[in-house]
């Protein structure tokens, strides 16, 4: 029955925003994680999603996490001589990740997070009174 | 036409296509966010006209072992590409208010379809019992 696999792609959008949501969530978590050389420095994560689509003609598919991406964006490089992470000439190095684009994601990540539970819910109601017909 | 697609009249079908156009639009909604994905959608009224002239058209069977036709072309009705209101810098095509509102609209329609079909057995029910 379709309405099932309705669930299903409801159910694949809350696996992709979730993942979506721990990402923002690690990078929010290590924004202000110092370190002492640029390797070492966390970089932010971001998934990629790809639209799944069903072997079945006509039929929609649904969403999963293709890969997740790490930034490119260089570390920031401060000077501050007393800090005891400072390496030999006094820098200290921060991961570049802006906290309001990562806010600004997050609520786009659970706007869509609640779409899909609405649409499950809603095929649900459609689901349990296509079994109560012809009571 | 057998007995049951007469007394139905569709609404089984209709019941199959709203199920389908359910899940369509359930996966343009779940793939708002997804890079170059194109949003989707039937042409209810051309998939229905399509399933009634299969239900009317259906071949004359010689035997009672034989299948009917109607029962192997339920495929899946065919997608069409929705036409973007405002599609993004990364070929998203998805304007969720309006898969939104389709979703809504579907489900209703499909309450709707489930009443029809509700009623007819009723009444298919109250003609066995003869009170």
């Amino acid at each position: 029955m379709s309405l099932f696999a309705t669930m299903d792609v409801a159910g694949m959008s809350l696996d992709a925003q979730s993942t979506r949501l721990n990402t923002i969530a690690s990078n929010l978590a290590n924004a202000n994680v110092v370190k002492s050389s640029e390797a070492e420095v966390y970089r932010a994560r971001y998934p990629v999603f790809a639209a799944a689509m069903s072997a079945v003609r006509g039929e929609g598919g649904g969403v999963r996490v293709e890969r997740i991406l790490q930034s490119e964006l260089p570390a920031l490089r401060e000077f501050v001589p007393g800090h005891p992470l400072a390496d030999d000439e006094g820098y200290i190095y921060r991961p570049d990740i802006n906290q309001v684009d990562e806010m600004a994601n997050m609520m786009a990540a659970s706007r869509s997070y609640q779409n899909s539970i609405q649409a499950m819910e809603t095929t649900k109601q459609l689901a349990l009174r296509t079994l109560t017909l012809g009571r | 036409m057998s007995f049951t697609d007469r007394i139905f009249d569709g609404s089984s079908q209709a019941l199959n296509l709203r199920a389908q156009r359910t899940q369509l639009l359930a996966t343009n909604i779940a793939n708002a966010d997804t890079p170059g994905f194109k949003a989707r959608d039937m042409d209810f009224g051309a998939a229905m006209r399509r399933e009634m002239g299969a239900l009317a058209s259906d071949v004359r069977r010689t035997d009672g072992r034989h299948l009917a036709l109607s029962s192997l072309r339920h495929g899946a009705a065919a997608a069409q590409y929705r036409q973007p209101l405002q599609p993004r810098a990364d070929g998203n095509t998805v304007d969720l208010q309006r898969e939104q509102v389709a979703f809504m609209d579907n489900a209703i329609r499909y309450q709707a379809s489930l009443s029809f079909l509700d009623s007819r057995i009723k009444s298919v029910r109250n003609a066995l019992r003869g009170e």
